[in-house]
């Protein structure tokens, strides 16, 4: 008993003096706990239908941060990792008859190994080279299933995969906890050393080498889990569309629209590309059911994003997160804005 | 056929070269990655289409209006959006790819999603060695190639091309020695955006026209600027003739493994990059920290 309470205790205390104290952090809280109440709104299966592809390019944008956000190794062929792991799960499913909860791992894995295989020669590149680079592969892929018809079903894709489990409010929980997990682990890895030597890269890759740290290794490692975690969300859509085709997992826009997301959310952040797909999709969903600007939606789309990003360059949660708090000029600890003198050090907040 | 293979070959390697060397430019000059360019030469391609077939003016004329008319468009893009945000490298890659998306649905409401043509600029054929050659040919490979001369002499000879190569070099050092950097970008930009409308206002003819017809460019042309090496105007030429035979052979040899032109030329480009990290004829720019 007694150490339930203390557990108990110990999380009360984590969530007062850790997220309570930052306004960004409780909204994300309200976010999440607002997600688990959904169902109980409404049972519309549109909304529903909505709410667990934005959960599944929440992961896929997240990864994306997690790699080019973070490492700053600007990733042009993001779709790649997304398209390997869902034909690897498709095919795997249709062929070999596994289930979902196995493929989706398999296919995960799939992902990884495309990292690897991407990672290794394109490690050599640096700035706009790696990206212009990364472009090409799931181009080539997209290739090779062109050429295969016959096992990949060719333009016309891979149909009739199994369903995750077939019940609308049971895909929505799956999706959505798969999705905070995911993040979670995500925003964990990014707070940890390995995290750290992660940024540290994209701020000057020349200081961590002459540091002792061996770069390559951790820009591969970034390559892999990135591949890990878009993998995961690709097995998810897959099986949630069930019809697997080069145009909505492999193509160009593909790769363009999860970059669209991160940005535009906010990158090196995480919760920032997920904030941002769950703004973005349910937009683009709106717009094409509305009548009169369904044949403009894409347009309205792009001017969206100019507009955003024409004031907001660094992203909408950023620019939300820097009005709402400042950071403690000696000890870097964030504070809410009208706070005169900082949380942890109580340095003097009112010069800046 | 062999002569099927140079004809084509040289037109589509011409629109690339034009196309990637633009796309160095600006990347030197202002350090921004242009995935709006292609949606450029399309917007000169599609201007075409509005003035000779719509308001049936002489095609030639259209071809000089239409590239005018896109690269204002494309300097006032500059001056009043890419601009604002180039201190933030991420933002100006969406920025781009929202207006090359613009530019797309535009013209998807302004002339639906169909195919379209252009009438030729100039009508016959000429015999070459014993070939058919149309002049509009000709004339398209006679233009992209006074327009490469063109650029090549203004980057190499004259006070603003050392200018720009200065700017692209190191721009801390050619502002301190009096150019006017914001200014060099602007120029760039317009040079860059009118190569593209030349591309798009000589190759009208000979392509069918539809609203996404910049995307296939635009992949060739970030793996012929990779291939040929940043900011190099030699490796863009050479990169450009490379892929674009590639992709010619391939549509030529194999008819029915035409979707794997681009997969090949990509191949290439992979291949190339692996050997020599820093394109054929790099530049390696300084390392900005």
């Amino acid at each position: 008993m007694s150490v339930i309470s203390a557990y108990v205790g110990r999380a009360y205390r984590e969530l007062r003096g850790e997220i309570l104290v930052l306004p960004s952090k409780t909204i994300l809280l309200v976010l999440c706990l607002l997600l688990f109440l959904i169902p109980a709104i409404t049972s519309d299966a549109y909304i529903l239908r909505v709410l667990i592809l934005a959960s599944v390019f929440a992961v896929f944008a997240a990864s994306w941060d997690l790699l080019s956000g973070f490492t700053g190794q600007m990733n042009f062929g993001h779709a790649l990792f997304f398209g390997v792991a869902a034909y690897t799960s498709a095919l795997l499913n249709l062929h070999v008859g596994l289930a979902p909860w196995l493929t989706i791992p398999i296919g995960a894995v799939a992902a990884v190994l495309a990292g690897l295989i991407v990672g290794i020669p394109c490690l050599r590149l640096r700035g706009p080279y790696l990206a212009l680079a990364t472009l090409a592969f799931p181009l080539i892929l997209t290739g090779i299933i062109y050429v295969f018809p016959g096992i990949t079903g060719g333009e016309r894709g891979v149909s009739g995969i199994a369903p995750l489990t077939g019940v609308r409010v049971i895909d929505y929980y799956i999706c959505v906890v798969l999705m905070l997990i995911l993040g979670f682990v995500m925003w964990k890895i990014t707070g940890s050393k390995t995290g750290i030597i992660f940024h540290a890269i994209r701020e000057d890759e020349v200081a961590v080498r002459a540091s002792g740290i061996n770069t390559t290794r951790y820009k591969l490692l970034a390559f892999c889990l990135s591949g890990l975690f878009a993998g995961i969300a690709g097995g998810l859509f897959v099986h949630f569309i069930r019809i697997a085709s080069p145009i909505s997992t492999l193509h160009i826009l593909v790769s363009f629209q999860v970059i669209i997301w991160a940005i535009f959310g906010g990158i090196a952040t995480i919760y920032g590309p997920m904030i941002g797909v769950f703004i973005l999709v349910p937009l683009t969903e709106f717009l094409s059911v509305v009548p009169v600007v369904r044949d403009l939606r894409m347009l309205l789309f792009a001017l969206v994003i100019l507009i955003v990003l024409m004031f907001m360059p660094e992203g909408v949660t950023t620019w939300v997160r820097d009005k709402m708090e400042k950071e403690c000029p000696r000890c870097k600890v964030r504070n809410v804005a009208f706070r005169k003198s900082c949380r942890v050090c109580m340095a003097d907040l009112r010069q800046r | 056929m062999i002569e099927g293979i140079i004809v084509s070959g040289l037109i589509t390697s011409g629109v690339y070269a034009l196309l990637a060397v633009g796309f160095s430019l600006i990347f030197g000059a202002a350090r921004i990655i242009n995935l709006a360019h292609t949606a450029f030469y399309m917007l000169a391609a599609y201007f075409i289409f509005t003035f000779a077939s719509i308001l049936g003016l002489d095609p030639i004329l259209s071809a000089f209006v239409a590239a005018i008319a896109v690269t204002i468009i494309g300097v006032l893009v500059y001056k009043f959006i890419i601009d604002r945000v180039r201190a933030h490298e991420t933002a100006v890659l969406i920025v781009t790819v929202a207006i090359a998306i613009i530019i797309q649905e535009a013209v998807v409401a302004g002339f639906g999603g169909h195919f379209r043509g252009v009438p030729s600029l100039v009508s016959g054929y000429a015999g070459i060695f014993g070939v058919k050659v149309t002049y509009q040919y000709i004339l398209t490979f006679v233009v992209m190639l006074v327009v490469l001369v063109g650029t090549w002499a203004v980057l190499m000879r004259t006070k603003l091309g050392i200018a720009i190569r200065a700017t692209a070099q190191d721009r801390e050092v050619a502002n301190l020695m009096g150019i006017n950097v914001a200014r060099m970008g602007m120029i760039t930009m317009g040079i860059a955006v009118a190569l593209a409308g030349i591309a798009g206002a000589v190759v009208a003819p000979l392509f069918t026209l539809q609203p996404y017809m910049w995307m296939h460019p635009l992949v060739m042309v970030l793996a012929v600027v990779v291939l040929g090496g940043l900011g190099s105007i030699k490796g863009s030429f050479i990169g450009a003739l490379i892929l674009g035979f590639a992709e010619t052979l391939v549509v030529f040899l194999a008819p029915e493994g035409a979707f794997l032109k681009g997969a090949l030329a990509l191949t290439i480009m992979i291949i190339v990059i692996l050997i020599r990290p820093e394109g054929l004829f790099g530049v390696s720019f300084e390392e900005e920290r």
